[in-house]
């Protein structure tokens, strides 16, 4: 068990929650690889962010190649274990699979992708992580910063590692890892997982630095330009916005990312109990509803503004929460929390049009607690602190598409505080871009 | 990492992966992209006068999902005109100086081979492969495996060669012979510097019951072609492995016939290859495959810690006996495992048709068949197993009855869920060659019993 693991305190309400899709034993991977029909320029392929070459990957299973499998996939997406776990395939590569046209099951491409890595990288008999397939090349006397320990920050300093760089993780957090360790659903990841892939990629020879915070009363920015040849910006977005309706503040009344970072991390917080009130229609909102149904609340609502069809929560995602007994409650906002000696009691909702209240259409819903998940506020303070560094009307890090070069050519930028929250692989693709990117802006150079 | 480089009769080659004389390596620009991708060397499409292709010119066999399994052909030699060829011989040798390049050559006489001979190796080949292996079409003009069928011929044509030629020689072996030793040291005799097999083995591949043609169908009609691909390994592997084990064979083999991954090269190479060639794997999924095959070699030897493919070669040799050289005292038996089980119980049907009628379900004795060896009612296993996933539909193996053939394990869809599990058998440990020396050769219910 690694340093970082070993942090993580037992008693936390996510251990209750087992694995959805377990990993495959070496006959079901094989049995699954051998479907595959290895398509010339594949869909599965184009979908994917990262663009993995999943049909070299899979024939690789199917041949016995389990350690070539895991470098064609490590290659492309250094995170390919997480994403592996945490990627909505049914929406990406899977989805695009030649067999869902031939109305035949999709090949289980996040499982054989875990399969590849978990096993090659967790191999009980080497010493687990990168290094188990690769040697960083020699220091080439480059040093690179990166604000955030989550995804982004980690591919952008582990494909630099390998180039000989030297890396250096800020994290204002306790534990690393960004949302993959605070906020993954655990039946996908759990947080000790999600830590144990930091651990590979830290094997790379990057340096962490825990319970750092890059900005006003921490490490400054100007200081890391000077500091550093490159500095990368992977702080994800903020805390949970808010209602904005009275009687908000209070207990009972949560926001969705905090509940579930402690509900994955913190042993001292109970299990969901009594009615649950969910707000919100995307992912995040679904996520948290299905946690509460699964760690056994009496009752969990979704409470959305617009009808079902205007969701941006994933279709398969809802349709899990179904079954698991979640209700939906379309076209409603809440106007007010009601209270009775300061706990909560209720929440007031108004029927909507456009998603918008109409007067005089209020109801009372009786609940024991509301978490609310209408998105993330964004982390602003940032480009204060990096000369050039630039938001856009959203607060949204602005940063080349293709290199993820910022305002200030020494600064980088990527994942969900550029995109505006996108998935892991995503922010796995800014990091590696940006990484790609300035090797070879620093080759060119040097060759020059 | 493991060195795969090779040295086969003095032709260097970065690893022994190369593609077969055969479209794959009809041009140069095909080459040079297979070059690029990883393969080590290449053997041209075979040159000589240029020819003239049918169409239709391929046919297949399927296996469940899996395609072209084996593959027919009718097509001929290069047709394409012979100084295109040498001159993209000569830009791809120029470009790949590192590479293997061998030409394949097939004509008819004296002459036109000590003609052919010069031209391919002022073009820069690295050495040449005489085709005496295509059986059809080019047999029926005195060329290619009617040449191979003849040790005669073999001999005259590889001493003609060896004769014009400065670079090492390989001779290209048809399988369509009874006795590929005979022809092996036919070539040898006439001083060849390598063997290469197998060409296609002369086949039909299917019939279009339709129009009553054989396939590949050309209008009205069809011929026979040649048989390659997967289907075909194993015959190629007992005749690799004939050569090899002949002390007459003194020169260097290039394995071919089926391989289509690192484990196929392989074992191949652990039964006497030097260099292994490849068709139609290449045909049915490209040159792409190449990169698992050197990988896949690679993490094979370095798990074995082996330092070289070189250390590998001729490694299954030795344990390749006659049969009579075999331990007949040595006994396995069939062992189901409960938890992987999935209950489909083709295993119980395989063994009751086509086996020895020792697989049961259920918890209850069994009666033997009337012609079982041993006596009374099969036992089922105490504490009766419950299958994990197949629950009550658990098979279990009568041992006594067992004889350890593994038809069971063969038929299981389930990977490993069948296991073979070494028992002490009644019968002594020696071998039928044993028992002929001491005279007890004679087993009771004879013919003249
Ligand atoms: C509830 C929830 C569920 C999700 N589920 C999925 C899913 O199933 N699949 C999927 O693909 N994606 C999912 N996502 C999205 C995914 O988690 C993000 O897109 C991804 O983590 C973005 O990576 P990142 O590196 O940009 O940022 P983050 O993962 O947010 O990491 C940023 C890190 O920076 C640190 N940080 C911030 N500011 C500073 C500072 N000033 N100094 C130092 N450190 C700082 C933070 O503590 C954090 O650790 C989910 C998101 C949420 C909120
Ligand atoms: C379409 C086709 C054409 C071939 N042409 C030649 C040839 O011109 N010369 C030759 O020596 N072998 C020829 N072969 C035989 C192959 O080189 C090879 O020996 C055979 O296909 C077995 O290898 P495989 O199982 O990897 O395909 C041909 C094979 C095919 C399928
Ligand atoms: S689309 Fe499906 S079948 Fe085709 S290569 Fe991708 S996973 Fe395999
Ligand atoms: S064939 Fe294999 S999986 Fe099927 S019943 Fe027999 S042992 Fe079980
Ligand atoms: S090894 Fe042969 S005899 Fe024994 S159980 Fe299997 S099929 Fe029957």
């Amino acid at each position: 068990m690694g340093e970082l693991t070993s942090l993580l305190e037992g008693g936390r309400a996510e251990e209750a929650l087992p694995d959805k899709k377990p990993l495959y034993s070496e006959a079901e991977a094989r049995a699954e690889a051998e479907r595959c029909l290895y398509c010339t320029d594949a869909p599965c392929i184009q979908a994917c962010p990262t663009e993995i070459d999943i049909p070299t990957f899979i024939k690789k299973i199917a041949s016995g190649n389990v350690r070539g499998s895991a470098r064609t996939i490590l290659e492309q997406n250094l995170l390919g274990y997480s994403c592996s776990r945490v990627c909505p395939v049914e929406e990406l590569c899977a989805g695009s699979c030649v067999y869902v046209g031939w109305g035949r099951e999709p090949i289980a491409i996040g499982r054989l992708q875990r399969f590849a890595t978990e096993t090659v990288l967790a191999e009980p008999t080497k010493s687990p992580g990168l290094r188990a397939l690769y040697t960083p090349k020699p220091k080439i006397g480059k040093r690179v910063a990166c604000i955030g320990g989550g995804p982004a920050s980690l591919a952008f300093a582990g494909y630099l590692a390998l180039e000989g760089v030297d890396a250096v993780v800020l994290e204002k957090r306790a534990i690393a890892g960004g949302l993959n360790a605070t906020g993954i659903a655990p039946y996908k990841l759990h947080a000790a997982e999600a830590v144990r892939e930091v651990e590979w990629v830290l094997d790379l020879g990057i340096e962490l630095r825990r319970n750092v915070s890059v900005g006003e009363g921490g490490v400054r920015g100007a200081q890391l330009l000077t500091e550093y040849d490159a500095v990368f910006v992977g702080v994800g977005l903020g805390e949970d916005s808010r209602l904005g309706v009275p009687g908000e503040d209070g207990p009972g009344v949560i926001g969705a990312v905090d509940w579930i970072e402690r509900m994955k991390l913190d042993p001292k917080t109970d299990k969901p109990r009594g009615r649950v009130v969910v707000v919100g229609g995307g992912n995040t909102a679904i996520d948290v509803a299905r946690e509460c149904a699964q760690l056994g609340a009496q009752d969990v609502v979704m409470v959305y503004r617009r009808t079902r069809d205007a969701m941006s929560g994933y279709a398969h995602e809802l349709a899990a929460a179904r079954k698991e007994g979640v209700r939906l409650l379309e076209q409603a906002v809440p106007v007010e929390v009601i209270r009775r000696q300061g706990a909560l009691v209720a929440v007031r909702l108004a029927r909507t049009e456009g998603g918008r209240p109409v007067p005089g259409t209020e109801w009372e819903l009786a609940c024991d607690q509301i978490i609310v998940a209408i998105g993330q506020s964004k982390l602003r303070a940032i480009a204060g602190e990096l000369p050039g560094v630039e938001l856009d009307a959203k607060g949204c890090v602005v940063a080349d598409a293709a290199t993820g070069q910022t305002g200030n050519p020494r600064v980088f930028a990527g994942g969900d505080c550029v995109n505006g929250g996108k998935e892991v692989v995503n922010a796995v693709a800014d990091g590696r871009n940006a990484a790609r990117h300035l090797i070879a802006q620093w080759k060119g150079s040097s060759n020059g | 990492m493991a060195d795969l480089s090779i040295d086969f009769a003095g032709i260097r080659s970065p690893n022994p992966f190369w593609l077969a004389s055969a479209p794959p390596t009809n041009t140069g620009e095909q080459v040079m992209r297979a070059f690029d991708a990883g393969w080590g060397g290449a053997v041209w499409k075979t040159l000589g006068d240029p020819i003239m292709n049918v169409s239709s010119r391929f046919g297949a066999v399927d296996l469940g999902t899996y395609k072209m399994m084996g593959l027919n052909n009718i097509e001929l030699i290069s047709d394409r005109p012979l100084d295109v060829n040498l001159k993209e011989i000569y830009e791809v040798k120029k470009r790949y100086p590192k590479h293997a390049l061998i030409a394949s050559l097939m004509t008819e006489t004296r002459e036109d081979w000590r003609v052919l001979i010069k031209k391919a190796e002022d073009a820069g080949a690295d050495g040449l492969e005489l085709n005496f292996g295509c059986p059809h079409g080019m047999c029926e003009r005195g060329m290619g495996s009617c040449v191979g069928q003849e040790p005669k011929l073999i001999t005259e044509i590889t001493s003609w060669a060896k004769e014009f030629a400065k670079t090492p020689v390989l001779i290209k072996l048809t399988p369509n012979t009874g006795d590929i030793v005979e022809v092996g040291l036919a070539a040898v005799a006439g001083g060849c510097d390598g063997l290469s097999l197998i060409n296609t083995i002369k086949s039909i591949v299917g019939i279009d019951l339709d129009r009553m043609v054989a396939l590949p169908r050309v209008g009205d009609a069809s011929t026979n072609g040649g048989y390659c691909g997967p289907a075909v390994k194993p015959i190629a592997l007992h005749l690799v492995a004939a050569l090899a084990r002949e002390r007459g064979i003194t020169v260097p083999i290039s394995g071919i016939g089926g391989i289509s991954n690192w484990r196929d090269a392989a074992e191949f190479i652990a039964l006497g290859s030097t260099s292994v060639q490849v068709c139609t794997a290449v045909m049915h999924h490209g040159y792409r495959i190449v990169e698992d095959m050197i990988e896949g070699l690679n993490e094979f030897l370095d798990a074995r810690g082996m330092k070289s493919v070189e250390q590998l070669r001729r490694a299954a040799i030795r344990s390749y006996r006659e049969w009579g050289e075999l331990d007949l005292g040595y006994k396995i038996v069939a062992q189901i495992d409960p938890k992987t089980c999935i209950g489909c119980q083709v295993c119980v049907t395989a063994c009751n048709d086509g086996a020895h009628q020792c697989i049961f379900v259920g918890d209850e004795e069994k009666q033997r068949p009337p012609h079982a060896h041993t006596h009374g009612n099969a036992k089922p296993p105490q504490p009766f197993p419950v299958g994990l996933i197949a629950g009550e539909r658990l098979p279990w193996i009568d041992e006594p009855e067992c004889v350890g053939c593994n038809l069971c394990q063969l038929v299981c869809p389930v990977p490993g869920c069948i296991t073979m599990k070494e028992v002490e058998g009644e019968a002594p440990h020696e071998t039928w060659n044993d028992r002929t020396r001491d005279g007890r050769t004679k087993l009771p219910g004879g013919i003249h019993d």
